[in-house]
Formats: C-alpha cells, sequence, structure tokens
C-alpha cells in the first residue's frame, strides 16, 4: 500500500520513533477502510498491564492512567482494526467479590474505546487465584483464535493456571489448531507471560513455553506479542519475534539489572515514564510487523 | 546455612512471592548438609542460604499454609511444595555466586510478579 508506506517512511525520516504521539498521515488509507479485503495491511492496538485497582507511589496516577490510556487511542487519527490486551487487566485481590468489581470497573473503562473489536487475555493478577473464573464472567475464553485479513491470531493462556504453565490440555488444542495452518500461513500468537525464558530468576518464562515454541517452530511466519514484564523487549528463539509490550500502571526494570523486581519509582519531573502502548503496523503479504511505540500522553499534554 | 534474622525479615517483608537468595561460597567441604526450608505465603524460612561449592546438599522443604513451589532457575532446580507433605531437592552447587530462588506459584495477594 503506497500511503501506508508513505506513512511509515515519514515516520522513519521524521525520527519519530516511539518518542511522539502518532496521528497519522492526512490521505493515509488503512486497510481498515475497505474492510473484509484478506491480505491487505492493517494495524491494531496492543495494550497491556493497566492492573486496575492498584494503588501505590510507583503511579500517583492509577486511577487515571488507564483512562488517559483509552482517550490517547481514541485521540489517533487513524482508529486501528482492533485492540488487544495481553492480560493484567486488573490487580490482584485475594477477595473474589472484589476481584469482579475490579473487573466490572476495568471494562467500563475500555468499553469507552472507539474501537468495539477488543481482545482480551487474561494475566496472572486477573486470573490464577481462581483458574480464571471471574475473568470468563466477564470476559469469556481464556484462550481462542481469531482470523482477521489473512492473518491467523491464537491467544495462549499462561496464567489460569497458578504455577504459570499453558497445560498439556491447552498446548494440545494448539497443536490440533496449528495443524490446519500452512507451514508459510501468517500468525501471530497473544500471551501474558513470555513463552521463553526471559529471567526465570524473577518469574519471567512460562514453566512449559517451550512445549508452545516447539509446536510454532514448523511455521515459517510467527510473531508473539506479550506483557507481563512491563517494557519493552524484543527477542528472537529461532525465526520467531517475541515482543514484549510497556505497561499501564508501572514499568519494571530490565531483565537482571538490579538484584530485586521492583518498579521503577515514579518521576515528578517525567511523569508517565516508561509507560505506553503499541501499533502494530501488519504488512500481510511481507508478514512483517512495524512496531511505533506510543506514549499514555501526548508531551507537554 | 547463615540464619541472619534481620536478613531473613527484611526479605520476607521486601521480597513477596517469596523470592531469596542461595550463595554458593568457594570452598569445599565433604560432609553433605540437609538444610530444612519452611515455607509460607510470601516467605521462606531461612530467606537466605549459605552453601559450600562442590558440596552437595539437599533442601529439605514443607509449607505452613497454602501449595507453594520453590524455583532456583541458576541452578536448573524446582520442586512443589505441598502442604502435609516434605519434598527434597538434593543437588551439588557446581558455581560460585548469589542466585536468587522464588516461589513460582501465584498464590495470593502478596505475590508482585
Amino acid at each position: 500500500m503506497d500511503n501506508h508506506i508513505n506513512r511509515r517512511s515519514f515516520l522513519r525520516l521524521a525520527g519519530l520513533g516511539g518518542a511522539i504521539y502518532v496521528s497519522g498521515l492526512s490521505g493515509w488509507a488503512s486497510a481498515a477502510a475497505k474492510p473484509g479485503a484478506a491480505n491487505e495491511d492493517f494495524f491494531f492496538i496492543q495494550l497491556s498491564d493497566s492492573h486496575w485497582g492498584f494503588e501505590g507511589a510507583p503511579n500517583p496516577d492509577a486511577h487515571g492512567t488507564l483512562k488517559k490510556a483509552v482517550a490517547a487511542v481514541n485521540s489517533l487519527e487513524q482508529q486501528p482494526d482492533f485492540v488487544v490486551f495481553t492480560g493484567d487487566l486488573t490487580h490482584t485481590t485475594d477477595d473474589p467479590q472484589e476481584r469482579r468489581k475490579r473487573l466490572a470497573e476495568f471494562k467500563e473503562i475500555v468499553g469507552a474505546l472507539k474501537v468495539k473489536t477488543v481482545h482480551f487475555m487474561p494475566g496472572e493478577h486477573d486470573a490464577s487465584l481462581d483458574h480464571g473464573e471471574a475473568y470468563q464472567e466477564f470476559f469469556g475464553k481464556t484462550h481462542y483464535t481469531f482470523d482477521h485479513k489473512g492473518v491467523h491470531f491464537i491467544v495462549i493462556d499462561n496464567v489460569s493456571d497458578p504455577t504459570g504453565a499453558i497445560g498439556e490440555e491447552q498446548l494440545a488444542w494448539l497443536a490440533a489448531d496449528l495443524a490446519q495452518q500452512a507451514a508459510d500461513a501468517r500468525i501471530v500468537v497473544f500471551t501474558h507471560r513470555p513463552l521463553f525464558d526471559l529471567y526465570p530468576q524473577w518469574d519471567w518464562a512460562t514453566r512449559d513455553g517451550a512445549k508452545a515454541v516447539d509446536l510454532l517452530m514448523p511455521h515459517a511466519n510467527v510473531t508473539v506479542f506479550y506483557g507481563h514484564i512491563h517494557q519493552e523487549n524484543h527477542h528472537m528463539t529461532g525465526h520467531i519475534a517475541h515482543h514484549a509490550a510497556k505497561s499501564l500502571i508501572f514499568p519494571l526494570p530490565a531483565p537482571g539489572s538490579q538484584p530485586k523486581r521492583t518498579p521503577l519509582p515514579w518521576d515528578d519531573a517525567y511523569p508517565y515514564r516508561g509507560l505506553g502502548f503499541r501499533e502494530v503496523v501488519a504488512e500481510v503479504p511481507k508478514a512483517e510487523y512495524e512496531l511505533i511505540e506510543l506514549p499514555v500522553k501526548k508531551e507537554g499534554a | 546455612m547463615n540464619t541472619n534474622h534481620k536478613r531473613r525479615l527484611l526479605l520476607a517483608g521486601a521480597l513477596a512471592g517469596g523470592l531469596g537468595g542461595v550463595a554458593a561460597a568457594v570452598g569445599a567441604q565433604s560432609q553433605e548438609r540437609v538444610i530444612k526450608v519452611v515455607a509460607k505465603k510470601f516467605d521462606f524460612t531461612p530467606g537466605e542460604i549459605h552453601l559450600k561449592k562442590n558440596v552437595p546438599v539437599t533442601l529439605e522443604f514443607t509449607t505452613q499454609d497454602v501449595v507453594m513451589g520453590f524455583n532456583l532457575p541458576d541452578f536448573a532446580l524446582r520442586t512443589d511444595i505441598v502442604p502435609g507433605t516434605t519434598s527434597r531437592l538434593r543437588f551439588t552447587p557446581d558455581k560460585a555466586g548469589e542466585f536468587p530462588f522464588h516461589c513460582d506459584v501465584f498464590c495470593g495477594s502478596g505475590m508482585k510478579t
């Protein structure tokens, strides 16, 4: 798509990277403008780790950040084809009623998104204490697939099991689904925890994630987007790229960069620093994805 | 085994999820050791375990409340800890340094993953 290329070229030439609030270029027509056509480029937004219900010094605006992120997505000049939320929608509580209250509040807040196609999945904070029971009351299945314009999306649940495992049953489901996909199918996986051992010392891993990666490996065009670690991170397992997203509540330190996995402190001089969301431009024919990191708020806003 | 009480409390308070450390010191001894570790939500006692490099050790785990896990990634060791039972891990530290361990079973709002 020429217009799409022009927009990306503009971003690159302008050196805007992840530092600017992307509003899109006038005249850019996304695939969303021509719905129904397979194998067209499109883009979606990844939001992650809002931890609704969290309170503490790492984010003195814990009640406002998620709403600001929703407003930021809504104010994009070009709306995405869909939004995906890669887990930890809410912060852990031992009280089942309070858990449902937080899930309900979260759902109401994200209900303000202009884009009504939003795909959810749980994080361990949402689902590990009750095996996803409350989560499913609000958002349905914790693992599922969907297809969009020539791309096959797979949502893997590696949190409802409190040990941080996918489990043999879900792995069998994954294998059966992949068996129906061509070797060169465009496949995108969404999950909460990393499927590979990023830093197991901080529990940044999935106990049986290697089994999922092994199942995905025969497919030539697989990309994984996940959350959990509250920062941007990029990693390759063979030909499979794994991209972690920033959080909407507080950033965490780089893997192993300090003794403890404590949140990076809030800085009044740079509020919301380290928080943000991601735009993913899918170049379907080439099975390539351009990632644009966006802040929660416009600079200076 | 180092049972520095002040350090243990510090770890218990600051490191929800039971993150602690194994420190393997250089200097071999011949006698195998058995170290008892008691787990409860968000805490291991002791929270810091000192071992000797090349000296085999058995860690014996019990838990006071819920199912927990002990995970020591640098040595590729883990076990579930189930109430009413004793879990054991036998290994020989083959490197010196400080190595974090943690509970890898999500069991409550004290987990800060």
